[in-house]
């Protein structure tokens, strides 16, 4: 028979202990002076832990066209400052045209037009008319500045929830993972983090004619915004509201918000308090504009227009509202957090109960034990002492495979634990290919020793040849396959690999440690 | 212990008009059934809501759907899931924006008719239009890819008409397991993708096990004074193959039954897809693969060196 080279026992040895090592941190943890390497266990998959998992998709041409009204903003300040007068400011999704009256006028607006937007590729003026487009590379770069700030306006609320280990991360361009393991309340969660909470505060247009504007010829640099939905008289019925579009004070400038007890309703209600910059400029503008109307705005809706009685120095505002405890204190977290830039939508959900991840564990290690355990009688009984060599080598497989994952951090997920039954079946097959080659051989009439060797050689060709199709398959499930699945892609290929180790290494090994004190062997028990 | 005689011949090659039938018969059957009632597509590919609740004692159907009627979800499909305690509801999406928040409908609707404490959140998907359509996408190229894959490797290692005749049985297995899926009505979700490329990575090692010998008897068929049919060699080589080749079912399919009966519901139909696939897969890698790799003999015939070269790969 060959001989078992000394480096290949060494070999087995240091991959049994530190097999051994890495997969203990599963079991119990692991003493101080553990190699840290070796020290994390398993991660479970949500499917199994149970908890929220989230993809928000970030409206990112949203926040580009955002910016670029509040771009506008700008040139009409700009232009104002340096008294040149415009006909026409408008803008779409990425660029602004700005007309300008006089045409003696035309090159000192490109000079202010030129100071003020690097962003923007500025036309040669077509008579009075610029155009204005903003740069691609600027818009790749507010989108991307977009969805990480978004992560971490949600990262902001989820922590507020007091979870423990949220995962928040990038997927693509203009997607968020979230996953809060352990935190069951979908409903809550989705109304968390989906909110925008964009704040705002605007002036109402007192001398406007609200009935006027409301069919149709609404005054200039005003708006039309509605009050939250109510019932009156069985119809159901939103006030509307004439406003300056123009927005005084917004969420930038809350530096903290807090639930609080309206006293006048005795209701729960959402205290702001303004930051340094913000109360400055809430103390101008309440001194400027007693007597009026002040709009508290949230995502979109009126929430209270309140009459500025005095001037308010250092200020604070309230929101009120019919609000529960809970809905109080999330939107007091919310406001805290800061509102996102751009809006953001749940494309895919897949949360976990506890319970039925708890039953996918036990489930799951059921199968992996009854599963195994069949095999490996059938095994012992078919191939007689060789099934137990190679049943050592599953265990060792499996233990292999425990420590691989922990090792390389993976997460162990349902369809992941699928991946490692599956394995167990597979794992054997090796060794049923050498132990047949191994029969076959004995028939041609070789004796035992030249038998294995045989076996072995002729064997090892197929298992390779084998194992690599199915490691084919597996890879590009991991390339196109998402969450989960991905799960059991890892699995597979760790198993497979793990696999053709001790199939082939390890119960070589044995077997040639087995038979390396005897001279003669007259029969082997296969 | 021997499940196979050391002495096996069976005429399998000899059969194998018999076995066209057969195949005929199994792929007709699916290709109708799929044509016909086609795959019930599970959310992932469709999009759509799913919620899974388990009620502290088990609640009439008609029940369920009365308690999501004033949600505006009475026409959900509800069913028991596992055990009668346990109910899945679906829901397709709708065309406002909001999908998302279905599922809270649903929650609520039956928190208020069954008492918040009465039922379980067991699980909630949702899939928005979008994402329903990358997934068929990627699952659709990812088996494509597989195979594309294979068929390199296979003809890398082999010749050109072995990888056609692996194929041939992947794509044989494939459209079986398809259609039974089909016949039954079972739901098609991501993990049955998944479940279907581990069928194409088992046949094919079936399959590759038994070309392996085939490689190996040829080459040793040719050094021989009176080279023997190239018939009778692959005959040879299915039947030297054959133990192991019903070994490793068997073992494979000991511990995928366990996890479809013990798995649990959730990865019930992924349990049934691997069942069926082993099963066509162990026949076609004889009866299919073989088969079609002999009926090809000669039409890509390389020159001499190359068939040479070819067996002297490991």
């Amino acid at each position: 028979m060959h001989s078992f080279p000394r480096w290949k026992y060494g070999l087995i040895l240091t991959v049994l202990v530190v097999s051994l090592m890495g997969a203990l941190p599963n079991l119990t943890t692991p003493p101080s002076w553990w190699p840290s390497a070796l020290s994390t266990p398993m991660t479970l998959g949500l499917d199994l832990k149970g908890g929220i998992h989230l993809v928000l998709d970030v409206d990112v041409d949203k926040a580009v066209s955002h910016s670029v009204a509040g771009d506008i903003d700008t040139a009409r300040q700009a232009l104002r400052k340096e008294r040149i007068r415009y006909s026409k400011l408008a803008n779409d999704s990425t660029s602004m045209t700005i007309v300008i009256k006089q045409a003696d006028e035309v090159e000192a607006a490109l000079k202010v037009l030129q100071e003020n937007f690097t962003t923007y590729d500025i036309s040669d003026p077509a008579g009075s008319t610029f155009v204005l487009n903003l740069k691609p590379e600027t818009a790749k770069e507010l989108k991307k500045f977009a969805v990480d700030q978004a992560i971490e306006v949600i990262r902001n609320r989820i922590d507020a929830l007091g979870t423990t280990e949220p995962t928040i991360i990038k997927q693509g361009e203009r997607r968020i993972l979230v996953q809060i393991p352990g935190f069951e309340d979908s409903a809550r969660a989705k109304d968390m983090i989906g909110r925008t909470a964009q704040l705002e505060f605007k002036l109402v247009d007192e001398k406007g004619d609200l009935d006027k504007a409301l069919s149709g010829s609404i005054p200039a640099g005003d708006i039309i915004m509605y009050g939250p939905e109510q019932t009156r008289n069985g119809k159901s019925y939103r006030q509307p509201y004439l406003l300056k579009r123009h927005t005084e004070l917004s969420g930038n400038e809350i530096a903290d918000a807090r639930v609080s007890i309206d006293s006048r309703y005795n209701e729960y209600a959402v205290t702001l308090k303004f930051n340094t910059k913000g109360a400055r400029k809430f103390d101008r503008l309440t001194g400027a504009h007693v007597g009026e109307r002040f709009a508290i705005i949230l995502e979109g809706t009126v929430n209270s227009a309140p009459v500025i009685r005095e001037r308010i120095a250092g200020g604070s505002a309230q929101i009120t509202g019919s609000f529960s405890p809970e809905e109080a204190h999330d939107l007091a977290i919310i406001l805290r957090a800061g509102a996102l830039p751009a809006p953001v939508k749940v494309v895919e959900e897949r949360s976990i109960g506890p319970s039925l991840g708890q039953d996918s564990i036990d489930q799951g290690i059921n199968s992996i034990l009854i599963g195994s355990v069949l095999v490996l009688i059938f095994m012992g009984l078919y191939y007689r002492m060789f099934g137990m060599v190679a049943n050592v080598a599953l265990v060792f497989n499996m233990l292999l495979i425990l420590a691989a994952m922990s090792i390389i951090g993976g997460t162990l997920t349902l369809p992941g634990i699928a991946g490692i039954v599956l394995t167990i079946g597979m794992a054997v097959d090796a060794n049923v290919l050498i132990f047949e080659r191994i029969r076959e051989e004995l028939r041609l009439g070789k004796t035992p020793l030249a038998a294995i060797d045989g076996g072995y050689d002729k064997a090892l060709s197929t298992i390779v040849d084998a194992n690599i199709t199915t490691l084919i398959a597996a890879i590009v499930l991991f390339q196109f396959g998402s969450g989960p699945v991905k799960g059991f892609a890892v699995t597979l290929s760790v198993g497979i690999l793990a696999s053709m180790f001790t199939a082939i290494t390890v119960t070589r090994g044995i077997i040639a440690f087995s038979t390396a004190k005897r001279n003669r062997i007259e029969k082997l028990s296969i | 212990m021997q499940l196979i005689r050391s002495d096996i011949n069976v005429d399998f090659i000899g059969k194998r008009k018999f076995a066209l039938i057969i195949s005929g018969i199994m792929l007709l059957v699916s290709l109708g059934a799929l044509a016909t009632k086609g795959l019930n597509f599970g959310i992932d590919f469709t999009g759509g809501t799913l919620v899974e609740v388990k009620f502290e004692t088990a609640p009439a159907i008609t029940d369920v759907r009365a308690a999501l009627s004033p949600k505006g979800y009475g026409n959900a499909v509800i069913q028991e899931f596992g055990a009668p305690e346990e109910i899945l509801i679906r829901v397709q999406n709708e065309e406002a924006e909001n999908s998302s928040v279905i599922s809270t409908a649903i929650l609520d609707g039956l928190a208020e008719k069954f008492g918040a404490d009465a039922i379980e959140m067991r699980r909630v998907e949702f899939v928005g239009p979008q994402v329903g359509e990358e997934l068929t996408r990627a699952g659709i190229m990812a088996v494509l890819i597989a195979m594309l894959a294979i068929l390199i490797y296979v003809t890398f290692r082999f010749e050109f008409r072995f990888a056609l005749g692996a194929d041939a049985a992947l794509l044989h297995d494939i459209t079986i397991v398809l259609g039974l899926f089909a016949l039954t009505g079972k739901e098609f979700s991501l993990p049955v993708i998944a479940a279907l490329l581990t069928v194409i990575g088992y046949s094919l090692n079936d399959t590759i096990v038994v070309f392996d010998r085939i490689r190996e008897n040829f080459a040793a068929n040719r050094k021989r004074k009176n080279p023997l049919e190239e018939k009778l060699v692959v005959n040879d080589s299915i039947n030297q193959t054959l133990a192991r080749t019903l070994m490793t079912s068997v073992t494979t399919l000991l511990v995928v039954l366990a996890l479809f009966f013990l798995g649990g519901e959730v990865i019930h139909d992924f349990a049934f897809a691997l069942i069926a696939g082993i099963f066509v897969g162990t026949y076609s890698s004889i009866y299919v693969a073989s088969p079609v790799m002999l009926s090809l003999a000669g039409r890509f015939k390389g020159n001499e060196e190359e068939i040479k070269e070819m067996e002297a790969r490991p």
